[in-house]
């Protein structure tokens, strides 16, 4: 069985040698050639997602005013920002809303500072002996402040469930527009590109992996909240619903909008679209087995969303999820996703450019993710 | 030809028995897919129409002379294409198939001629990037 290491294919990439797929391209070359082949003749395979991920938000750094201010309340262009950490230290998280316009929020104010647009701070303060400042009104860019960093607790969703509506209510969710009596389904993930689907084990993807975040290189920091690593797997040791997640970060002062997309979900909120890219070195057959996964054996869990509790009521895979139409019951629904394949397909091609030009190496996990882990919930009223 | 048009009545045109005057004299093949008179008693039909060259000028004529407006249906849909992500919620919504996903290139496909002014779309699209005028 051939085995290889990352600092072997690191030399590859150093010297122009590697060989690099996307992996969809993997998945295509896996209807041919053996797993043991694809190990010895495959360095590294690129995945990719490009969907809306709630949980986003960005660092930011002021600088210091004169007279100094520790700020208290904060809003940037109308969207409250966290302020209780150090002095001119914030937190903007991308589903805060404008009060105003609640199309409006942290995931817009994102996407302008990317772009270099000018952005309307306002601070407050009671004022302290060492921060005497008591209020701060000014306009500032993603040049003329310190630090800049996109800090994302939970991305990169490992599966997802397949939402759905039975009820005779049209009803507007994070899942889109669900419209009454079963006439629709809507998927996200971007199926056999995705970057926990390629590594479903998370063997090679761990606490400081270096990725693709937003058109820069970003980081894995840690497991992503909610990270569920027991629910039930199919044959294929995929994850029949949401299992493993990311907290990513990156630099926004790299990033460009063309991977980072605010958005508005009708009597949902505000939400972001994040693109992010994960190469996956091919160690040996078992990861070069795991990257040939195709569409048809990803299956998911359909999911009642009309319906308190989110019941399941059927599954299905991602190849007849992206045909249009699935059958529930033996209706025919359409589908429709909620991520783009496109610009996936665009990520992955990207990171796989970076990588066969030398210019991006992959890192070995420093710490691997946490093993049977579940998750806990929240009894709403406290114990009476 | 066959195409869309949104009529608009005022008050006074509201009342004529239009779409009877242009399929008797005029021969137009006419299939209403949506109509709305508003509070203010001015009326919209969305309509195709199909007719030869000849009949269908005389059918303008013929509106021009009630005072019944009429405008291709494609003018009133804005579609910001340029900054659509392809994310595909629009086709969710969309049962005329005016909006669907290529199957190999997975990017959106619009074809407003088969629009039917749901409006759905303007709140299935997560960037806000239809506009879809019918009766305002
Ligand atoms: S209004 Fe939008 S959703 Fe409705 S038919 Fe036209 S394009 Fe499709
Ligand atoms: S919902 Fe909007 S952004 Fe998404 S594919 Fe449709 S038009 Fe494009």
């Amino acid at each position: 069985m051939p085995q290889k290491t990352i600092d072997e294919i690191n030399a590859k990439i150093k010297s122009g040698k590697s060989v690099v797929l996307t992996a969809e391209e993997v998945s295509k070359m896996g209807r041919e050639k053996s797993a043991q082949e694809i190990a010895s003749q495959v360095d590294v395979v690129t995945t990719a997602t490009f969907g809306p991920m709630c949980s986003s938000g960005i660092f930011m750094n002021f600088g210091h005013a004169d007279p100094p201010i520790r700020m208290q309340e904060v809003t940037l262009n109308n969207v409250e920002a966290y302020a209780g950490l150090a002095a001119v230290d914030v937190y903007l998280g991308a589903t805060q809303t404008d009060p105003d316009n609640p199309k409006y929020g942290g995931a817009h104010v994102i996407q302008e500072l990317i772009e270099g647009k000018s952005v309307h701070l306002k601070a407050k303060s009671t004022g302290t002996d060492c921060y005497p400042g008591t209020s701060v009104d000014t306009q500032i860019t993603k040049d003329s402040i310190n630090e800049l960093y996109m800090y994302n607790p939970r991305n990169a969703y490992q599966n997802y469930p397949v939402a759905t509506n039975t009820t005779n209510r049209h009803i507007y969710t994070y899942m889109g527009s669900l419209l009454p009596n079963l006439n629709n389904a809507t998927y996200s993930t971007s199926g056999e590109l995705s970057p926990l689907l390629n590594d479903p084990e998370m063997e090679t993807i761990g606490i400081g992996t270096k990725i693709f975040l937003g058109g820069t290189t970003g980081f894995v920091s840690w497991q992503g909240t909610q990270f569920h690593t027991t629910k039930p797997k199919n044959e294929f040791g995929i994850p029949l619903e949401n299992a493993a997640t990311l907290a990513l970060i990156g630099n926004l002062k790299d990033m460009s909008s063309e991977f980072i997309q605010a958005a508005y979900f009708e009597q949902y909120g505000v939400s972001i679209f994040i693109g992010l890219g994960i190469p996956i070195p091919i160690l040996n057959e078992d990861i070069a087995k795991a990257v040939m996964i195709r569409n048809e054996q990803i299956e998911t869990t359909i999911c009642d969303y009309g319906t308190t509790g989110h019941p399941a009521i059927g599954r299905t895979n991602y190849k007849e999820l992206q045909t249009g139409s699935i059958k529930i019951d033996g209706k025919k629904v359409r589908t429709a996703p909620m991520s783009s394949i496109p610009k996936a397909r665009k990520i992955a091609a990207s990171l796989k450019e970076w990588i066969e030009e030398g210019e991006f190496t992959l890192s070995e996990p420093v710490q691997a993710f946490p093993k049977g882990t579940s998750l806990k919930s929240l009894n709403s009223q406290g114990d009476k | 030809m066959k195409k869309k048009y949104i009529l608009s009545f005022n008050q006074d045109s509201v009342n004529k028995p239009v779409t009877y005057d242009l399929i008797k004299n005029f021969d137009i093949k006419i299939n209403i897919i949506k109509a709305n008179i508003s509070a203010d008693e001015a009326g919209h039909l969305l309509v195709e129409m199909e007719a030869d060259q000849e009949n269908m000028e005389k059918c303008f004529q013929y509106l021009d002379e009630n005072r019944v407006e009429y405008v291709p249906a494609e003018n009133r849909i804005i579609f910001d294409q340029e900054k659509c992500v392809d994310c595909g919620s629009c086709t969710a919504v969309c049962f005329a198939e005016a909006l669907t996903l290529d199957p190999e290139t997975r990017e959106l496909q619009f074809h407003p001629e088969k629009c039917v002014f749901c409006k759905l779309c303007t709140k299935a699209c997560p960037l806000g990037l239809f506009e879809i005028r019918f009766n305002e």
